[in-house]
């Protein structure tokens, strides 16, 4: 075999990789910042011991995490509009993953909640906040960060799903790949590029979290 | 003066007439599991007045401190604070509670807020001060306890000692209408026992409205103006420390204080 490796390919193109780049670190910033939302009033549904709010959210839970991401991407797209809602194919893109997160984050945030020794719990009732309150302001701060490697983990598989939203022709990274492939069949180099770029927008997402605990969990450091 | 003790320095007058703050009246509790905890137990405490509430282990004496804030339903009974009737899945729980500060034998300081945090949430949240009032305020309490130095820490970063006294101002800082204290040394080593048995004693003396549960029995002969002895869910003596100690009635009583006394 002698295949002569040209990566002018990249060079040549690298605004189109960057853009797609771009748009994946955009999805996964976005996806992860509502899906943590929707993962954390699921952890309160969860924890709430209301049957039906506890139903509810574990039914949500079930279903999206046995279910695979690119049905549930191609069910928002290309389903809903059956019933008149159309998304752009970044709308679709973001709500799917942000669905999807929430699903993962529910389980992980619920995990930390119940990581909160009731005391604390009791020590917010007795100020006289409600439980509501005592969840917001009491419960969550320290729950997160009980559990922020096992969220950071989750938030890592969030950004390498988002490769999926290519499918709907979300012109995300793995689209950017796909598009130069498919007019210069230089597959070596791009997908190998392409694996590097991944690489980097995960460690900018690492970074990132690294940040958010050192600015918002420096108290976990001193937990006895 | 601050405000603080303009009110406490209201309450001791007012300790003249004794209004009732606590009247907790034949109050029954049985747990999920069928267990009869409290049997129709009535309790009244007076505005000034320190309870000291004793008993053996699993008496119920947590479990009946808890019901005056709610944090424990019971089933028959009734219980009013300052006039209030606290009840079962009552709406406004929240409102009382805000007038009755609480003390955990565990502390359970917020690990996620400093100090100084820890104490204003309440005030700023729930009592709509500014940061700066509230800030001010829980510095002058943190002043009072011995530990203004360390407001910018976390919880974590203090001993048990330190972090007891961290709570009782926080209570503190909400101006409650009564104290309750759950054991509040018993969690610590005991060279920390008496710097906060000191900040409930001069909390005591500016005139604050406790129950304490404790097995101090230097603080219950000092300080306690009533000493009441719970035992399995009945509470079968109601009198000075005088009384309790030196002449014990009932024969649980004696049995109790034999164990305790040496
Ligand atoms: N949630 C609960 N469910 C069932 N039994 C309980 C519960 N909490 C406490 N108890 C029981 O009630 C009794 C009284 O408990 P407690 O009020 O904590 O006693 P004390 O504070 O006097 O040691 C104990 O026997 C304890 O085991
Ligand atoms: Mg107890």
């Amino acid at each position: 075999m002698h295949y002569s490796f040209d990566f002018s390919v990249i060079w040549d193109n690298f605004g189109v990789l960057l853009a797609g780049a771009w748009l994946t670190l955009r999805l996964s910033l976005m996806a992860v910042a509502f899906g943590l939302v929707i993962g954390i009033v699921g952890s309160l549904f969860r924890t709430s011991g209301n049957r039906l709010l506890n139903g509810i959210a574990l039914a949500y839970v079930e279903v999206i995490r046995n279910t695979p991401y690119l049905i549930q991407l191609f069910f928002i797209f290309f389903g809903l509009p059956a019933v008149g809602l159309k998304l752009s194919a970044e709308q679709a893109a973001i709500v799917s993953l942000a669905i999807n997160f929430g699903a993962y984050s529910t389980e992980i945030v619920r995990a930390g909640v119940e990581s909160i020794p009731k005391g604390q719990v009791e020590a917010g009732l007795a100020i006289g906040f409600n439980k509501l309150d005592v969840f917001r302001h009491i419960v969550i701060p320290p729950a997160l960060a009980n559990i922020y490697s096992s969220l950071v983990g989750q938030v890592i598989l969030a950004v390498l799903f988002t490769s999926v939203v290519s499918q709907i022709a979300a012109e995300d990274l793995t689209y950017a790949g796909n598009y130069l492939d498919a007019r210069t069949f230089r597959s070596f180099e791009i997908y190998f590029t392409l694996a590097i770029l991944y690489l980097a927008i995960v460690w900018i997402v690492k970074a990132l979290a690294y940040v958010v605990e050192a600015r918002f969990f420096e108290f976990a450091k001193y937990r006895q | 003066m601050t405000s603080l003790q303009t009110e406490l320095n209201g309450k001791s007058t007012a300790t003249l007439e004794k209004p009732p703050i606590i009247v907790a009246k034949n109050v029954e509790k049985t747990y999920g599991n069928g267990f009869h905890v409290l049997k129709g137990v009535s309790l009244t405490v007076n505005k000034g007045e320190v309870v000291v509430l004793m008993g053996p282990s699993g008496s119920g004496k947590s479990t009946f401190i808890r019901t005056f804030n709610g944090l424990e339903p019971y089933q028959k009974g009734s219980i009013e604070i300052d006039g209030t009737p606290i009840s079962n899945g009552k709406k406004g729980i929240e409102l009382v509670r805000r007038e009755v500060g609480m003390v955990f034998q565990q502390f359970n300081l917020f690990p996620h807020l400093t100090v100084l945090k820890n104490i204003t949430i309440g005030p700023i949240k729930l009592r709509g001060l500014s940061k700066a009032d509230a800030e001010q305020a829980a510095m002058e309490l943190l002043e009072k306890v011995g530990i203004a130095h360390q407001a910018k820490k976390y919880p974590g970063q203090l001993s048990g000692g330190q972090q007891q006294r961290v709570a009782i101002a926080r209570a503190l800082a909400m101006k409650p209408k009564v104290m309750l204290f759950d054991e509040p040394t018993s969690a610590l080593d005991p060279e920390m026992v008496r710097e906060v048995l000191d900040v409930m004693r001069s909390l005591a003396e500016s005139g604050m409205t406790m129950v304490c549960v404790t097995h101090e029995v230097g603080f219950a002969r000092e300080v306690a103006d009533r000493i009441i002895f719970l035992t399995e869910g009945n509470l079968i003596a109601d009198t000075t420390p005088d009384q309790f100690f030196n002449n014990p009635k009932e024969e649980r009583l004696k049995t109790f204080l034999s164990q305790i006394l040496h």
